[in-house]
């Protein structure tokens, strides 16, 4: 699979993404804001995660008008949101010839048993993960890109830095074990063995792993690029702060020269107020987005 | 010899290792200081839009020219479109360093992306190599100087001219050194 000339495509767009932000936008205009600002990606969503959070019901894939809209604004790649195992989602995405799709655990799930057979797609597609046999589950069945789940349309950093650092803490683990290790090891975590041995050859996974969940500040990119990640999704961050075009600019920046602190506090200055944000042991345990997937 | 991969964003970190795995020393770029070290350098696929902003902002859309009139460029992919003179279907204010004109996402999106076995004219000897097309441009016009390294179908993906090499694929991505070493070749005659 990891050979395959479908998968050398998936997984090359996704490393041309690397260093960017990708920016969640729910209309055409909003789309040319990110794209001015410099975002590698957009993605059309109807409503941005924090408002699924405060509005509640059932979220599904975006009208594909809107995400016509968006594509038709921006010459950027543009990705679109399916249901967790909603794969006639995908397909209506992929006639659409969105450039990515993201199986998200911010919609509500359509399959509590089986996620997407990506494989069978020609578009690549991204996946959260807040642990490696999660994310090599996800590899297993087609994805070309991972990201943390953190915690969606939260604005807190926290669990998008606990999901990040435990993947990164695993791989190193997996690297210092024995051949005779690996099978049992597979077996504990729930992944596919040469996966597993992928990783401990590589000493990293064989696709992108990328930020996302509760990114809202230039310094946040700027954490998540040092603790590993490859690139930044800035979702509710953007447009639920008080300055957009801004901020997103300056997240840009930020992730662009995260070990350049003085670069990194230029672009923090003069910021007005970020999104409010939420404190997660205040959100109900069964409205936390992360626990959907496994 | 050292030879800097523009590193803003996109797929720097690939060529890095593949300059690494031919035996030659990379650096990556992010600011315009960084080049004083280098006799040549790489940029990369990315967000060719991204990319222009980035540049601007710190200064390496001036000091990348300067840097051409004595040192070799290698453009692949947008990297290709930012060595460009002229651009012609979207809004992206290339660096000119070259006389082609490209063509911006010439092949569609991410679903006409593609892999396919090309034919280039390596130093007049001609060699097949897989290359990676993704969300391609195209390479519609050469100007004098230019000269056509590979076509696929007709359509020009590969081409040189003194200081300038451009690519509308990703050698980086394929396990062949052939063309990173072609291009440090051409680095080493300018030393």
């Amino acid at each position: 699979m990891l050979t395959d000339k479908d998968y050398t495509t998936k997984v090359g767009l996704a490393r041309m993404l690397e260093g960017g932000v990708i920016m969640d936008v729910t209309n055409a205009e909003q789309a040319k804001i990110a794209e001015d600002a410099g975002a590698v990606a957009v993605m059309a969503l109807e409503r941005i995660p924090a408002d699924i959070r405060s509005q509640g019901g059932v979220a599904r894939m975006s009208n594909p008008l809107l995400i016509r809209g968006i594509q038709e604004a921006v010459s950027i790649p543009v990705m679109a949101k399916c249901r967790i195992g909603h794969f006639a989602e995908a397909q209506v995405l992929e006639s659409l010839g969105v450039d990515f799709i993201d199986e998200s655990e911010v919609l509500t799930p359509a399959d509590e048993t089986y996620h997407i057979d990506k494989l069978k797609f020609k578009i690549p597609f991204v996946c959260g993960c807040r642990e490696i046999g999660e994310a090599l589950r996800r590899i297993s069945e087609g994805a070309a890109m991972l990201r943390t789940k953190g915690e969606a349309g939260s604005g807190n950093i926290v669990e998008a830095v606990r999901h990040m650092r435990k993947v990164q803490q695993e791989i190193k683990k997996i690297t210092t074990l024995g051949d005779e290790e690996l099978v049992t090891y597979a077996k504990n975590i729930g992944a596919p063995v040469e996966l597993v041995r992928y990783v401990k050859e590589n000493g990293k996974l064989p696709v992108p792993n990328f930020a996302a969940g509760g990114i809202a500040t230039p310094a946040d990119a700027s954490l998540m690029m040092q603790l590993g990640a490859e690139a930044v999704f800035v979702g509710s961050g953007i447009f639920k702060s008080e300055d957009p075009a801004e901020r997103a600019r300056a997240i840009v920046l930020a992730t662009t020269h995260y070990l350049d602190f003085d670069i990194v506090a230029k672009a923090s200055e003069g910021l007005k107020d970020a999104m409010k944000g939420l404190e997660i042991s205040e959100i109900p345990e069964d409205q936390l987005l992360q626990k959907r997937g496994w | 010899m050292k030879i800097g991969v523009l590193a803003l964003q996109g797929d720097f970190q690939r060529h890095l290792t593949r300059l690494g795995e031919i035996g030659v020393k990379g650096i990556a770029v992010r600011k315009p200081e960084a080049l004083k070290d280098c006799q040549g350098l790489i940029i990369p696929g990315g967000e060719s839009t991204t990319l222009v902003k980035l540049m601007k902002n710190i200064g390496l859309f001036e000091a990348i020219p300067e840097f051409n009139r004595r040192w070799p460029v290698f453009g692949t992919c947008a990297g290709a479109i930012l060595v460009s003179r002229e651009v012609n279907n979207h809004p992206v204010e290339p660096l000119g360093l070259m006389d082609i004109a490209v063509q911006r996402n010439a092949y569609g999106r991410q679903i006409d992306s593609f892999v396919e076995d090309v034919t280039v004219n390596l130093a007049g000897a001609p060699q097949r190599i897989e290359a990676v097309f993704i969300r391609a441009p195209r390479i519609t016009r050469i100007g004098e100087g230019v000269e056509v390294l590979s076509r696929r179908n007709g359509d020009l993906i590969f081409v040189e001219s003194e200081r300038v090499l451009a690519a509308t694929f990703h050698p980086e991505l394929t396990a062949n050194p052939l063309v990173h070493q072609y291009f440090v070749a051409k680095v080493r005659k300018t030393l």
